[in-house]
């Protein structure tokens, strides 16, 4: 395992709690090979690192302060492979497994960790899943994105879905526009849509989704189609199918 | 036990009843029978007070054919057979009272002119069986539905019993698994420190196991209890978890339901202090005042963090188990103001132990 020939893996143990990084360092150290080159504490600093050092590995604790181990795997892109660790999450755990994520389970056991990282080091610069589809999977039913995590740089701004105005489809990108801001994020419109909730957001157009509690009019334009007006005097298109969304959730709130 | 003769006040309305039914068939025989209104009522008032009690039989045979369980025909025949055999020794019981009447000077003849009544006596004798059955069946039913009711609100009861002990019981994984890893964790840096974690998370296991199964615990064996998880907690969280304590001594004796604080512990734990990067505190205080206690928990929290569900839960479960040994008698108020979360709790002070 030790051959001088094998391949340097340059790693980054990213947990809140001391003692839980002890352990994976620990675990890493018999693997001359594996280099930790940073531990963070929480995920603002995993982000910045994760741009500093360009590691080949990450192993990602999931309940951390602020910015949890997907909203971490979200802002950093699916290029760098990633091991989860998790004390206990019933549902992120589902999520792993149908996505084929590597993931350790607190305590973390000496023979489940040379497999995991065998497992890791076959599959060095393969993608991982797409975040926001992962971080889905691992929201438990019923439950909803409540804030979004953007990034700029490696400056990392969360925005409340209540301060959510809109969003705008721009290619591959949405642009959240929150408090007369536009944050660009890479994600599909559609795949938000999925995130959010239903009863406070409406997608009016094939690449507009409102926030419902900022519309104050709507108003016709053209043959089929209207205009939303937001609070703050955005205008925003609506198809006829949007319309009829906006009716809907309208009927069902007076 | 029969239903009407029970309770002495609705036997008596069941007497009052028959007041009516008297009067109307004392005017049959006397007005449209012609026997005059003297010789009716000397004929009918003893008849009817006999019959009262023979109608009140048709209990045991509505008990003996539910109304629910047997056939429509069964049941009609019956209960006519019983009416027409009830009725008919009526009317030769009344035949039996004219003849002894009309042994007296004053009711001379008596039995003769009541011959031409006997087929109205022996109908009414015959409807008021059956009105008697209907009657019956009817208080069965209501008999059958309160008590199906009152069976119901047993389940319910005992149904929310069962589900606050089950929750009372419980120990979050997360804070288990945390453990165990932060355990080893130290058993290759500090192996004497690892030990110590191991003997509190033991003892920690056992008293919440113990406190479980009682109905309520002085106010200083929760605490016992909440020291050893909060210690637990400061092995992992270390600087970020601050501690602190205001509890006078004289509380320390009140009796409450056990495992009550430690969920709101656990909530200020891992819903406040776990989301802030750089720690907060954790504030326990109690005050006495007027046979009254009341208990605030407090920690900083992330105005930013979303509001987990699962906090949410557990306030309500200590709402309901506050309100279910206090009632009205006690409150609990939760505030969260800058970046302080907050919940009191007020009850009686009681130092009597509750028996389960």
């Amino acid at each position: 395992m030790s051959k001088k020939d094998e391949k340097r893996i340059t790693a980054l143990i990213v947990d809140d709690e001391d003692l839980a990084r002890l352990v994976l360092r620990e675990l890493t150290q018999t693997h001359p090979e594996i280099e930790v080159v940073a531990e963070c504490g929480n995920g603002f600093e995993a982000v910045k690192a994760v741009a500093e050092h360009k590691p080949d590995l990450i192993f990602l604790d999931v309940q951390m302060p602020k910015l949890s181990g997907f909203d971490v795997l979200e802002l950093i892109g699916t290029d760098t492979p990633v091991i989860f660790v998790t004390a206990y999450d019933q549902y992120a755990m589902r999520a792993f497994e149908v996505h084929a994520v590597d993931y350790l389970l607190k305590p973390i056991g000496r023979d489940r960790f040379e497999a995991a990282l065998e497992r890791a080091k076959s599959r060095l610069g393969e993608k991982m899943p797409a975040a926001p589809e992962l971080a889905a999977a691992a929201r438990p039913p019923k439950q909803f994105l409540e804030r979004f995590v953007v990034r700029d740089g490696t400056r990392v701004t969360l925005i409340p879905a209540a301060k959510l105005d809109y969003a705008e489809a721009q290619d591959d990108y949405v642009a959240l526009a929150s408090e007369g801001k536009k944050h660009l994020k890479q994600q599909t419109i559609a795949s938000l849509e999925a995130c959010l909730d239903p009863e406070r957001f409406v997608r009016v157009h094939r690449s507009y989704i409102v926030n419902f509690e900022r519309v104050v009019r709507i108003e016709p334009y053209g043959k089929d189609s209207r205009l939303a007006i937001l609070a703050d005097g955005t205008r925003l298109p609506v198809s006829r199918t949007g319309y009829a969304r906006l009716k809907t959730l309208l009927d069902q709130r007076t | 036990m029969h239903p009407l003769l029970t309770p002495i006040n609705r036997f008596g309305l069941y007497l009052l009843a028959w007041v009516p039914l008297a009067g109307i068939l004392t005017y049959l025989i006397a007005v449209p029978g012609k026997l005059g209104w003297l010789d009716a009522a000397v004929l009918i008032i003893p008849l009817c007070l006999v019959y009262q009690f023979v109608c009140l039989s048709a209990w045991y045979s509505c008990k003996a054919a539910p109304i629910q369980k047997s056939t429509g025909q069964r049941l009609w025949l019956t209960h006519v057979i019983a009416a027409a055999i009830l009725s008919l020794l009526w009317v030769l019981l009344a035949r039996l009272l004219a003849y002894g009447l009309s042994q007296m000077l004053a009711f001379q003849g008596l039995d003769l002119r009541l011959a031409s009544q006997l087929s109205v006596l022996f109908g009414a004798g015959f409807l008021l069986y059956l009105l008697s059955v209907a009657s019956h069946y009817v208080i069965l039913a209501i008999e059958d539905s309160s008590k199906a009711e009152a069976r119901l609100q047993e389940t319910s009861l005992l149904a929310r019993d069962a589900e606050l002990k089950a929750l009372k019981a419980q120990v979050n994984p997360h804070f288990l698994f945390n453990s165990l890893n932060s355990i080893s964790a130290l058993t290759s840096v500090d192996p004497a420190k690892a030990r110590e974690m191991c003997i509190l998370l033991a003892e920690f296991l056992r008293m919440t196991l113990g406190l479980g199964e009682k109905a309520s615990v002085p106010l200083s064996e929760e605490l016992s209890l909440l020291h050893r998880y909060l210690a637990i907690e400061k092995v992992r969280f270390g600087a970020r978890l601050q501690m602190e304590e205001d509890i006078p001594e004289e509380t320390k004796s009140v009796q409450l339901p056990p495992l009550l604080l430690q969920p709101l512990v656990e909530n200020a734990v891992a819903h406040g202090i776990a989301n802030l990067p750089d720690g907060g505190r954790v504030r326990l205080s109690g005050q006495s005042r007027d046979a009254r206690i009341s208990l605030a928990i407090e920690n900083t929290f992330d105005p930013d963090s979303t509001p987990m569900r699962k906090s949410g839960l557990g306030l309500k479960n200590v709402r309901d188990r506050l309100e279910a040994r206090y009632g009205k008698e006690a409150s609990m108020r939760v505030s969260a103001e800058n970046g302080n979360f907050r919940v009191e709790l007020s009850f009686p002070a009681d130092t009597q132990e509750v028996k389960s």
